[in-house]
């Protein structure tokens, strides 16, 4: 496998350096929220894990769609590369949401519009990999998991929109205001520099473990293709 | 909570929330790692199964094919 490109190599160090950064704006620069205290500051990581989250669900949906059309192998790896680092990010999200509410809400979980389509939809693609792992032929397996991977897709704008769509307890922090909401706030300036750069932070995290995860997707293929190969 | 006078301590739940979020970061890249450094193991194995197969049996033959020659010369030249 050819070593991995400078401007891999460079977006690996910088991610690092976003990510602390994010860290110090949200840990540090960003003023305390004087009703909830401290816990409101994994509001910054939990809605950039979220962000990138739902973004690489929406993502693989698209690659699914362009497989099923070329049915090239090459798109089944940017799909799964993109569900892998998503379901990551997403787990994130939820257990960071669940350790901010247990101080707010005084529970840790609560069936709420919002968490239920959140929990439906880390499970949908927990269970993409099972299917995956379940299917020995690499086409049949690009073709469940493309269609799999579409249909699933749908879960993550439902997530984003339960809040705004169905009563809920949870706060809309963007695009609308929720009457039932318990734990919103509003943000003063520096609370929206960390915010914004949180955003931003995870964004190039994102590219960056997805790009790694994609090359790691085409050594797994060569090895395959080598393996059949020798075997042969 | 929302009627309440001072701010409550509740940055025991951040540290939670931060520690959490780089474990499972780290556990990610950790193991995007191993399964990286696993296949080119694996790579390398198959890529040497895969080549030097020819080079060995060519590297076989030629001195028993020189031992056979030479003592078909001797032999002839004894004739």
């Amino acid at each position: 496998m050819e070593s991995k490109p400078l401007a891999l190599k460079i977006l690996d160090v910088f991610s690092i350096l976003v990510l602390l950064i994010a860290a110090y704006l949200a840990l540090v620069y960003a003023p305390k929220e004087l009703v909830m205290g401290d816990v409101q500051r994994v509001f910054y990581f939990h809605i950039g894990t979220s962000w990138t989250a739902l973004l690489g669900f929406i993502l693989a949906a698209l690659f699914s769609v362009v497989y099923l059309i070329n049915k090239d192998l090459k798109w089944d790896r940017l799909q799964v590369a993109a569900v892998e680092v998503s379901l990551v990010f997403f787990l994130i999200t939820i257990v960071l949401g669940s350790i901010w509410a247990r101080p707010v809400w005084n529970t840790w979980w609560t069936w709420d519009p919002r968490l239920t389509t959140a929990a439906v939809t880390e499970l949908i693609y927990v269970a993409y990999f099972m299917l995956r792992q379940g299917i020995d032929d690499p086409d049949r397996r690009a073709r469940f998991g493309a269609v799999y991977a579409l249909i699933g897709g749908v879960s993550a704008p439902i997530t984003f929109f339960a809040i705004r769509l169905f009563r809920t307890i949870h706060p809309v922090v963007i695009g609308g205001t929720n009457g039932a909401a318990q734990g919103s706030f509003n943000m003063t300036p520096h609370m929206l520099t960390a915010f914004f750069f949180a955003l931003f932070a995870f964004t190039v995290i994102f590219i960056d473990l997805f790009w790694n995860r994609v090359r790691l997707g085409d050594l797994q293929n060569k090895v395959e293709e080598l393996k059949l190969k020798v075997t042969m | 909570m929302f009627f309440q006078e001072a701010t409550p301590d509740t940055s025991g739940y951040m540290i939670a929330g931060y520690v959490v979020a780089f474990v499972v970061m780290g556990i990610y890249v950790a193991s995007m790692y191993l399964r990286s450094r696993n296949l080119k193991q694996d790579m390398s194995m198959l890529e040497e199964l895969d080549k030097p197969a020819p080079v060995q049996k060519q590297s076989a033959r030629k001195p028993t094919n020189v031992k056979a020659a030479k003592t078909v010369t001797k032999k002839s030249a004894q004739k």
